[in-house]
């Protein structure tokens, strides 16, 4: 048991240099990637529902959709990518409500460190969640016959882009965990705003067939804008201005809610 | 290697307090958690605050500790002023909070290394560090276990042993012991009167009475947000008087009608231990302490033990707020 002794002795190591803001969030993505090891079961809910998805979608109402169940999957597969990146920005909000509920975070926040470095390293992780979940379903598809007619390139793009999705999207959670302190409350409000957006969107079916104040709907919605661009990032023929439009939002939500998450963080 | 002073302590000294807070305010709505408290900590002490469930406590330790901002009112901790330096207080001060501040799903080495790398150790002496603290405070064999499978009394140690990454200046403690079983509790104490002897200045918080008195060298007592008395346990237990009477019935079943007694004759209210067959009042000279036990002997009611002497905490703290017993059963906290 400790004594006055050894406290003495762990006394003497010198105090280290004072890190750089960006030692500090490295530290906590490595933080996010130890998770990774210890909850790798982590992984399975982020991509189960997504692989049921693709599966259903495709064999089920593929051909009814598209005449063909191959010919469908080359459509939905980009959007069933959007689709997971933007639920599982819901599974970080509802860990950092947890972290923020255990005291964790008192003492972070009680530490001479960087304020916004824990965040950066909740992004680092969610980062690697959303590259890790989109190669899984990648796979998937392609060995259920999906071809990205865009060839490697065009993935590379189309994963970057991916990447700047979850992390506008990942501030909207980072600051529903900091508003709100039940995780399950978090999982049912991200869901309830998703919803709506996921499914009124081109993520599954061409928006041709819908009543004209939902078409209307469906394209100004950043999830379509999103789907859109991905496809053209895939499929090759993507604009520019796709490009553009697809990174609205993901920027805007940056801009703003970065410096709230701030606030709301120093003000606790 | 000659520098044995904790890193926390900057280099001007102009302050001797560890802590010096002045009028310090916190609301809540209209709650007023803190409701203007004074507070000197000198260095090197162990300092308790002392107080009831919802006495505002945690709420001025978390203030202490920039954890939460004051409404009114100013504090320096280790000559850092709280508000236009808290980078600074933070450098010099650690927590460790009421739950535990450890994450969880990692081992209890990953979470020292993890503090340690934030601290500014790099790579090897990190995880030096960490091995270091977990030899110290015996959690070496447990060092690759998750947090989660850590017994209450193994998750204080670590959560104590990351407070030390760099030996702080000041360390909080909110409610170090609570839920720990006796052991662990009499553990906590050693590794708190350890750091205390290796010139760590300690602030705890704490809602058992024998806590504070087996280890502060001061007490603060706080009630609805307000210091309503400070000084050593003996001070406190002076100024509320000696002639303490205690007796110790023989039969249970006959409390009610002893306390009635006692109440009659000495005319002050009459304290019941929380083990249930103890009372105390206050008696103020042996000849009245004398006429209230010849009451007793008269109305049959058979003692098997009395005593006269100082009051226990408990009874100063009863004295002061009007209140029984601070929340719990105390029968915990005697092993």
């Amino acid at each position: 048991m400790i004594d006055a002794t050894s406290l003495q002795r762990l006394q003497r190591v010198a105090r280290p240099r004072t890190p750089s803001a960006l030692s500090n969030a490295l530290v906590f993505g490595w933080r996010a990637v130890l998770k990774f090891k210890h909850v790798p079961e982590q992984l399975f809910d982020l991509v189960m529902t997504p692989i049921m998805f693709t599966l259903l979608f495709t064999f089920v109402f593929g051909g009814a959709l598209a005449g063909s169940p191959g010919e469908y999957l080359q459509f939905f597969l980009p959007g069933i990518l959007v689709q997971t990146v933007v639920f599982n920005a819901v599974y970080s909000g509802m860990g950092l409500s947890t972290d923020l509920g255990k005291g964790l975070f008192d003492r972070f926040r009680s530490l001479p460190i960087w304020s916004l470095s824990p965040f950066a390293g909740l992004m680092v992780g969610d980062i690697l969640r959303h590259l890790i979940a989109a190669s899984i379903i990648l796979a998937i598809g392609l060995i259920l016959g999906y071809r990205p007619e865009a060839g490697i390139l065009g993935v590379l793009a189309a994963f970057a882009m991916l990447i700047a999705i979850g992390f506008g999207m990942g501030w909207v959670f980072i600051v529903l965990g900091l508003l709100i302190r039940t995780p399950t409350t978090v999982m049912t409000l991200g869901f309830t705003f998703l919803f709506p957006l996921v499914f009124a969107s081109n993520i599954m079916v061409d928006p041709g067939t819908m009543p004209d104040w939902l078409r209307a709907f469906v394209e100004v919605n950043p999830v379509s804008l999103m789907t859109t661009a991905l496809r053209g990032l895939m499929g090759g023929g993507a604009t520019l201005s796709q490009v553009v439009l697809a990174l609205i939002a993901p920027v805007a939500l940056t801009a703003i809610l970065a410096p709230t998450t701030l606030w709301l963080y120093l003000r606790r | 290697m000659n520098d044995t002073s904790p890193m926390g302590v900057p280099a001007t000294g102009l302050a001797q307090s560890a802590i010096s807070a002045r009028g310090l305010v916190k609301t809540f709505g209209k709650l007023r958690a803190v409701d203007g408290i004074d507070l000197d900590v000198p260095r090197g002490m162990i300092f308790a605050i002392l107080g009831p469930n919802g006495a505002g406590k945690t709420t001025l330790m978390r203030m202490l500790a920039t954890l939460s901002r004051p409404d009114a009112g100013s504090a320096t901790v280790m000559g850092h002023d709280l508000v236009q330096a808290p980078h600074e207080v933070r450098a010099a001060i650690a927590m460790t909070g009421q739950f535990a501040s450890l994450d969880e799903d990692l081992t209890g080495r990953e979470n020292l290394v993890l503090l340690a790398r934030l601290w500014g150790f790099r790579g090897r002496a990190a995880k030096a560090r960490a091995d270091d603290l977990l030899a110290a405070f015996g959690l070496s064999e447990a060092a690759t276990k998750q947090v989660r499978d850590y017994s209450g009394g193994m998750r204080r140690r670590l959560d104590i042993a990351a407070s030390l990454i760099v030996t702080p200046g000041v360390l909080f403690l909110d409610e170090p012991t609570t839920g720990l079983d006796p052991n662990a509790r009499k553990d906590v104490w050693g590794m708190i009167r350890g750091l205390a002897e290796a010139g760590v200045t300690i602030l705890l918080t704490t809602q058992y009475l024998e806590e504070a008195d087996q280890l502060a060298a001061r007490i603060a007592v706080i009630d609805h947000g307000r210091k309503i008395a400070e000084g050593t346990s003996r001070e406190l237990k002076a100024a509320t008087g000696s002639g303490f009477l205690h007796v110790a019935l023989a039969d249970v079943a006959r409390l009610d009608q002893a306390a009635t007694i006692l109440e009659r004759r000495l005319e002050h209210p009459v304290q019941r231990s929380a083990e249930g067959a103890e009372l105390s009042v206050l008696a103020g000279t042996p000849k009245a302490a004398n006429e209230a036990l010849a009451d007793l002997v008269a109305a049959g009611i058979e003692l098997s033990d009395f005593s006269m002497g100082q009051p226990s905490l408990e009874e100063v703290f009863f004295a002061l707020t009007g209140q029984p017993s601070l929340g719990e059963s105390r029968k915990d906290d005697t092993p």
